[in-house]
Parts: C-alpha cells; sequence; structure tokens
C-alpha cells in the first residue's frame, strides 16, 4: 500500500510504538500491560511500517531475521526461571528483586527479566509467522 | 563392573573421532578391549565358585526406583564370560575378515556398542536398566546387520529384525513395569523372595505372556524364528557373535533369570515345552532344506535356541543344568562354524555347500577345527557336546510327565542337528578339490586360530568337565533352580539308558549324513510353501497395516482446514452434548443478574451485526474486517467487566489476525463462486449448535458453587511474596511462570512451524 500519508506518519509511528510497547512491558507488574502485550504492540509496530515502507525496508531496519528473537527471549526467560539456583539456595522461579529501584523503570527483579523474555519471544514469533506469510503469497 | 560395561559405551564413542586411525593395521589392537574385559571376569571365578554373588548399585534415577545395580552370579559370569570371549576372538577374526574395509572403525564401534549393552544386559539386577540395554542390542544389531548398507536386502532384514525384536522390547517394558508394580521393586534379587505374591497375582499370567514375548522375539523361537535367517546378510563375524552366540541368547537369558521368580504355575512350563519343542523340530528339519551354508548354520542356531526354551520349560534341576551346559556347547561349537563358514566364503567366494569339496587339501587347520566342530555339535565324546546331549536325555527322561515323547522329540532333533553340524563343518573339506579352488591359500592365522581354540575348548571341557562345572554350571544351580541338590558333570556315566540314547543318535546321524545329501532341489521345494510360512503371514500382516493407515490417514488427513475443524467440533458437539443431556439440569437465578445498560446492548448489537456481515458478505476482505469487528466488540465486553489485560490482549491479538489475513487474501481474487448451499447449510448448523453447547456449557458452570480460595491466594499473596499489584501479570510472570515458559516455547514450535512449512514450499517452487 503506497500511500504519502501512511508513508510519513509510519515513520514516526515506529518508534513511538515501540517505545510504547516497551511502557507496556514496565507497567506489566502493577498495571495492565505485561510482556505479551508489549510484544504484541511491538509486532504491530513493525508491521504497519513494513506496510507503508515496504517488507525488505522494515527488514533493513530490524538488522536481524526477527526469527533470532525466539531463542533469545526464550533464554533471558529460562535464564530468569534459573537465576535462584545459580545466585542463591532458592528453588526455581523464585522471585530476586534488586534493593534499589532504578529511576525511570522501577523496582527491577527477576519477574522483569522473564516478561522481557515473553516480551522478545512474542515479537519473534508473531514477525516470523507474519513475514514468512507475506513473502509467500 | 560399571567401568566393565561402560568400557565398550566409551571405546565406541571414542572411535567416533578417532575411527580413521583404527582403519588399517592398528584394527587388531582393539581387541584388547574384549580379552581385558574377560581376564576380568574371569578373575571373579573363585568368588562365584564359593557360591557367592556380586552386588553394585549405582543410583540412576532412584526417584523412579530405576537403579544400575549389577549383579554377578553364576548365570551373569556364565554370560559375560562369553560374551567377552567369543568377543575377544570375533574382535580378532574381524581384523583380517575385514581388512582394509574402509568402515572398519565404525563396524568395530557397533561391535563394542553391542558388547557393552550385552555386558550391561546379563549383569543388570534392575529390570528397568535390563530394558535399556535389551533395547541397546536390538540396535545395535540393527546397525550391524544392516552394515552393508548398499544392499536393499540388507537394510530389509536388518528393519525387520528391528522390528520384531523391538516389539519385544515394548513386551519387556510392559512385562517389566507390572512386574515391578506387583512386586513393588524393580530389583530381581528383591524379587526373589516375593515368587509367592508374584504367582498368586491377578496379572500373574499376563505377566508372563509379556516376558515370553519379549524372550521369543529375541531368541527367535517359533513363529518369530524369521528374522534369524535374514539377519544372515551381515558380514560373517556378526553372525558368530550376535546372532549365534550371545545376543539371541538374550531371551534364554531372560527366561532363565526369571525361572526362580516366575516358574510356578503349570503355564509356565507347558507353554515354554511347547514353543520350545516345535522351534527346535522345525528348524531342524528345515536344515535338510538350505544349501547355503549360513543358512543351514541359522537354522540349527534356531534349533538349538528351541532346545534350550525347551529345557527352561522343563525346569528341573536336572534341565537347567542341561541348559547351562549346552548354551556353553553351543556358543563353543556355532561360533566356531561360523567362524569357518566365513573363512570358506572368503577364500572361495561361495557359501553353496553343494560347490564345495575337498578343501582340507588346502585349508588344514581349518578342516580340523571344522571337524572337531561337529563332533560337539553331534555330541561324540570326548567333546563337551557328549556331555551336554546327556545331561538334555537325562532331564527329558526324569520329566514328571511326557517323559517319552519329550525325550523322542530330543532324539529327534539332536539327530538333526548332527547332520546339520557335519554338513557345515565336514561336508566342505572332505572329497575331491574342485580345479577353481587348488590356488587356494591358508588366511591369516588370525581367522583361523580361534575357531581352533574354541573347538580345542570344547574337548578340554569335555575330558575335564569339572573346570566349567565350579565355575558357574554350580552356582547357577544354586541360585536358579528351586531346591538344591549336590551333582557332578562327567564325561563317562557307565552303561545305562542314557548312553544307549547317545549312541543311537550318532548312528542315526552319521547315516543320515551318508545318505542325504544338501540338494538344490530340496530348497526350491520348500520355497513353494513359503506362502504359509510364518514370515509371509507376518510381513502380510504388516504390509496390510501400512495399508490401513494410509486409507487411514487418507480419509482424516485432507490437507483442508475447514474438513480438520469440520471434524474437531463435531466430535466435539457429540461429546459435550452427550455429557450436557446426558444429565442435565439447567437454573438461571433472574434475580442475581444485573440489568442490561445501553452500552452492553450496543456492543452486542455491534457483534451481531458483524457476525452476519461475515456470514453475507460476498467479498473476502469484507469479511475479516467484519470478523475484525466482532474481535473489538469482544474486547470491548472484556473492558466493561474490568479485564483490562483480557481486553488488551483481545485487541492486539485481533490486529494482528486482521493484518496477517488481509496480507494472505488481499491477492486473492473475489469470491468466484460461494460455496453450495447444501454445505453452507450444514457448516452453519455445525457452528450454531456448537454455539449454542458452549452457552449452556458456560451456564452450567456458573450453577457450580463458586471456588474462591485460588483467587483469593493470588489475590493476597501477589504483592506480598511477588512484589506485584496486577495479579494477572504476577500469575503469568512469577506464580505460574513455568506454564508461561512452555506456552512460549510452543509459540515459538508455531512459529517455526509456518517458517519450516512456507520457506519448504518456497524452494520447491523457485527449483521449478
Amino acid at each position: 500500500m503506497k500511500t504519502i500519508i501512511l508513508k510519513s506518519a509510519s515513520s514516526y509511528l515506529l518508534p513511538v510504538l515501540l517505545l510504547f510497547s516497551i511502557f507496556i512491558l514496565l507497567r506489566g507488574h502493577y498495571l495492565p500491560g505485561g510482556g505479551f502485550v508489549g510484544g504484541l504492540v511491538a509486532a504491530i509496530a513493525f508491521v504497519l511500517d513494513a506496510f507503508s515502507n515496504g517488507l525488505d525496508k522494515t527488514k533493513s531496519v530490524l538488522k536481524i531475521h526477527p526469527g533470532f528473537l525466539m531463542p533469545l527471549g526464550l533464554l533471558v526467560a529460562f535464564f530468569s526461571g534459573i537465576s535462584p539456583i545459580l545466585f542463591t539456595d532458592m528453588p526455581l522461579m523464585t522471585g530476586l528483586w534488586a534493593e534499589n529501584p532504578i529511576p525511570v523503570i522501577g523496582s527491577v527483579g527477576s519477574a522483569l527479566f522473564f516478561d522481557l523474555g515473553v516480551y522478545l519471544v512474542v515479537i519473534g514469533a508473531s514477525l516470523t509467522i507474519i513475514f514468512t506469510i507475506s513473502e509467500s503469497v | 563392573m560399571l567401568g566393565a560395561v561402560l568400557l565398550g559405551f566409551l571405546f565406541s564413542l571414542f572411535l567416533v573421532f578417532a575411527g580413521t586411525y583404527f582403519r588399517g593395521k592398528l584394527a587388531v589392537v582393539s581387541s584388547i578391549i574384549p580379552i581385558s574385559l574377560f581376564i576380568y571376569f574371569l578373575s571373579f571365578i573363585p568368588e562365584i565358585s564359593s557360591g557367592e554373588v556380586v552386588y553394585e548399585t549405582y543410583k540412576w534415577i532412584p526417584s523412579f526406583g530405576v537403579n544400575l545395580s549389577f549383579t554377578l552370579d553364576g548365570l551373569a559370569l556364565l554370560f559375560t564370560l562369553m560374551i567377552t570371549g567369543v568377543g575377544s576372538l570375533v574382535f580378532l577374526y574381524t581384523s583380517a575378515y575385514l581388512k582394509n574395509h574402509k568402515y572398519l572403525d565404525r563396524f568395530y564401534g557397533y561391535l563394542s556398542l553391542f558388547m557393552a549393552a550385552m555386558l550391561g544386559l546379563v549383569l543388570s539386577d534392575n529390570l528397568m536398566s535390563m530394558f535399556i540395554f535389551w533395547e541397546l542390542t536390538s540396535i545395535s544389531s540393527f546397525y550391524l546387520i544392516g552394515f552393508n548398507n548398499d544392499k536393499a536386502d540388507s537394510r530389509k532384514s536388518a528393519l525387520t529384525a528391528l522390528g520384531i525384536t523391538g516389539i519385544g522390547g515394548l513386551l519387556l517394558l510392559g512385562g517389566a513395569v507390572l512386574l515391578g508394580d506387583v512386586a513393588g521393586t524393580y530389583r530381581i534379587s528383591e524379587m526373589l523372595s516375593m515368587r509367592d505374591v508374584i504367582t498368586d497375582s491377578p496379572h500373574y499370567l499376563l505377566i508372563l505372556l509379556l516376558i515370553f514375548g519379549a524372550a521369543f522375539t529375541k531368541s527367535a523361537q517359533f513363529p518369530f524364528h524369521f528374522w534369524l535367517p535374514g539377519a544372515m546378510k551381515a558380514p560373517t563375524p556378526v553372525s558368530t557373535y550376535l546372532h549365534s552366540a550371545t545376543m539371541v541368547k538374550a531371551g534364554v537369558y531372560l527366561l532363565f533369570r526369571m525361572t526362580p521368580v516366575l516358574n510356578g504355575a503349570e503355564i509356565w512350563h507347558s507353554i515354554l515345552i511347547i514353543v520350545g519343542a516345535v522351534t527346535m523340530l522345525y528348524s531342524a528339519i528345515h536344515i535338510i532344506f538350505r544349501t547355503d551354508l549360513k543358512g543351514i548354520l541359522a537354522y540349527s542356531t534356531i534349533s538349538a535356541l528351541g532346545i534350550l526354551v525347551f529345557l527352561i520349560g522343563i525346569g528341573t534341576q536336572a534341565a537347567l543344568v542341561a541348559a547351562a551346559v549346552f548354551i556353553v556347547v553351543h556358543a563353543l561349537y556355532k561360533a566356531s562354524l561360523f567362524l569357518i563358514t566365513g573363512i570358506i566364503d572368503h577364500e572361495t567366494g561361495t557359501r553353496d555347500v553343494t560347490q564345495l569339496s575337498g578343501l582340507r587339501k588346502v585349508l588344514l587347520p581349518v578342516a580340523i577345527a571344522g571337524f572337531i566342530a561337529a563332533l560337539i555339535s553331534g555330541g561324540v565324546p570326548p567333546t563337551l557336546g557328549f556331555v551336554g546331549k546327556d545331561l538334555i536325555y537325562e532331564a527329558t527322561l526324569h520329566f514328571r510327565d511326557g517323559a517319552l515323547l519329550l525325550t523322542i522329540l530330543a532324539i529327534i532333533t539332536k539327530i538333526l542337528l548332527f547332520y546339520g553340524g557335519f554338513v557345515a563343518g565336514v561336508k566342505p573339506f572332505m572329497g575331491k578339490l574342485p580345479n577353481q579352488f587348488e590356488n587356494l591359500h591358508l588366511p591369516s592365522p588370525l581367522m583361523w586360530v580361534p575357531p581352533l581354540i574354541m573347538t580345542l575348548a570344547g574337548i578340554v571341557f569335555g575330558l575335564f568337565p569339572g573346570l566349567i562345572e565350579s565355575a558357574f554350571i554350580k552356582p547357577i544351580a544354586m541360585t536358579q533352580a528351586i531346591g538344591f541338590e549336590d551333582f557332578h558333570l562327567k564325561l563317562w556315566h557307565g552303561f545305562n539308558t542314557v548312553l544307549g540314547l547317545s549312541a543311537v543318535t550318532i548312528a542315526t546321524g552319521i547315516i543320515l549324513y551318508v545318505i542325504l545329501k544338501p540338494k538344490h532341489s530340496y530348497e526350491t521345494a520348500i520355497t513353494k510353501l513359503d506362502s504359509i510360512a510364518p514370515k509371509n503371514l507376518i510381513l502380510n500382516l504388516s504390509d496390510g497395516f501400512a495399508l490401513f493407515s494410509r486409507y487411514w490417514t487418507n480419509f482424516f488427513q485432507t490437507g483442508y482446514l475447514r474438513h480438520y475443524i469440520s471434524i474437531v467440533v463435531f466430535l466435539l458437539i457429540l461429546l459435550l452434548g452427550y455429557l450436557i443431556f446426558s444429565d442435565f439440569s439447567l437454573t438461571i437465578d433472574y434475580s442475581s443478574l444485573t440489568e442490561l445498560t445501553i452500552y452492553e446492548i450496543s456492543i452486542l448489537l455491534m457483534l451481531l451485526l458483524g457476525v452476519l456481515y461475515t456470514v453475507f458478505t460476498k467479498s473476502r476482505l469484507a469479511a475479516v474486517a467484519a470478523l475484525g469487528v466482532v474481535g473489538l466488540s469482544f474486547s470491548l465486553l472484556f473492558l466493561f467487566y474490568s479485564a483490562p489485560d483480557l481486553a488488551m490482549t483481545q485487541f492486539s491479538v485481533d490486529t494482528l489476525t486482521v493484518i496477517l489475513f488481509v496480507l494472505v487474501l488481499y491477492k486473492l481474487p473475489k469470491y468466484l463462486n460461494l460455496s453450495d448451499n447444501r454445505l453452507r447449510i450444514k457448516h452453519g448448523v455445525l457452528s450454531v449448535s456448537f454455539g449454542l453447547l458452549i452457552t449452556l456449557m458456560i451456564l452450567t458452570v456458573l450453577n457450580e458453587p463458586k471456588n474462591t480460595e485460588i483467587s483469593e491466594f493470588y489475590a493476597e499473596n501477589a504483592y506480598k511474596l511477588a512484589h506485584g499489584k496486577n495479579i494477572v501479570n504476577v500469575i503469568l510472570v512469577d506464580f505460574r511462570g513455568i506454564d508461561t515458559m512452555i506456552e512460549i516455547s510452543v509459540l515459538i514450535v508455531a512459529a517455526l512451524g509456518v517458517f519450516g512449512l512456507l520457506k519448504l514450499r518456497l524452494k520447491t517452487r523457485d527449483k521449478k
């Protein structure tokens, strides 16, 4: 779809939507949001960009194939899950929290990294599916 | 002992990396492994012969009661010595037999893998670890039979053997689980004291049948015997080692091992005696019709395995002693005959017994080994074969009923085995040497010394049976037989019935050998009966099963998503409908419902309109957009009922779905024609009834008393334990984080599936 309005809008929308998705990811622990929705929003941002600027352009923005985000996310989630075993003597999936909150982000704990893993996997999986399908039709 | 078992595995692993060095002259070095193991196990003889049993346990999966427990008693010692002893000779022999073969290292890898698995199998005290080693022997046998993997019939035989022994493995697993369940332990040594509990259990018959199935498939008993002649496609060292001396005796070993645990009911004896007798006679008769040396040896091996099963079925101490001695006898002469056949094949290029004669002139030491092997096989004094044969007659003569019949069966089998042994071990060396064989030379001593060693051992043990008696025969009788009476193995028993029967056997055997000559016409005659042979029946059965599954798959796997969905929904309707209408009472408490607000009504209207538009529109894109409307209305509904998380997710998912649909459908033409009315009505009925059922189900669920304990726990502890105020998120990333972990893995699998399927199709299209 080559429309000038969409094209010019999307160049602003992509960073804004990505920021928004991170915002949703971060607020998830206290308010509606989280890794899953955040990931979906980020995926939508890239798909919108692909719609207006073409798939190849979006791919070059992404630099790597979105598929690689899947194992990366899984690793992040996995390590946040086993971090209590690695660093302390507590069982699997015990929440670990940093003592002092970091400005802007807030309290940082293993749960955040777990959610980050989910976020990455969701982006990777949905973009892989959509890109593959749109390439093959 | 763990080290002894693992050594073979480690060596085969080592060959994966260092294999290239073991292809050439160094190949013979690998024989160090079995030889050192043989010496290691020899060192246990004093301990075992004084009646001790060595136990070793290593924890493996203790929570399931699966441990690497090893027992070394008389029975295990007999088998370990056989495995490592024959193994040593076969390792030496192979280095000359397959000299400079380009995959020689691979061959040694499989062989030592097999040796390790077989050692593990006979040493295991735990049924579960025994099962694992059992399967490993089947797998290594598969690779060895199919070693010449460029030949189609090698591959087919390997697959048949794997199929039959694989079924047996499954049966063993079933038997082991049931037995472990009844006895409360997987350790065989602990089951010994629970014989009454096991034989009285209602599962006894089933356990028996499962164990029998495992043993009969592995030890090639009728009607599962046919994989063994097929397995002769393997190189001769493999036939020697796996398919005559060791692996095929695993089934016999299992029965032997289980005798003190399961032996008790009449059915144990009758099944084993009948199957053993049928097998030994059936395949002994087959010997007459074969002209291929390996074919003759294969059938005589099956027959010998039949004798062993038959003896274990008789189950008296005399029979068990006879079986133990016969295992040694058979290993000695059959392995030698196989090795000799290998030499003949290697030198002359044929195994057709009708074409071979006079080879003694060129292969004298081999001829000597062949002659002695035939004597052992025929039970001629002073070989150990004579001792073994006498023990067998002794056992059948003193069985409580049917002694006469059993003895006659044993004698007939023995006569035919005598004939088979002489055809394979003597006939190729007698008579006139054909011209084309005149230039033959004796091969490397690595090839002809091993059979000579084994046959000489057969004479030494025959003259001094006390050697094997104290080492393992007596310990076996002590642990496996019920009620032990002292005995002594002797070559000379004095003039009695058994000696008479022996004389009859040998005399008839010689007459048979002189009159009956192997002929091709016999072989062609018997192939006419192939269509009713168990081999064909079972192979047809498996073909039929493959055909059935092809029809079954074609019927359900049409490749149309709509068929899959229709079938799934239809079955769900049937199941849910039955459930709901068989026990249905619905009461709706109207007073507890809140009034509908104007917002809710308008959203419901939107939903309805969206659905109707989707169904009736003539444009795909419009239908997709309308579906989007339905989805978005739902997320609004979620929002009204205070589930913002759900609403957000639904909103994003719906957006993505619509985009996906548009991507796929954008380039398709408009609806060219609608599906016909009958199909539409069918689908309509299906979807409406499904919707109705789900509604009913939800209403029924609302009637159930609410259990709020779980949600209260989460509400209370979300902040306390997980520092989160959004309970949904806390559940996802903390309380039930492992679920989420698995869910994202599923997501990845789905994405990879789409990627793989579509990319694969793209590539084939590119090629065109």
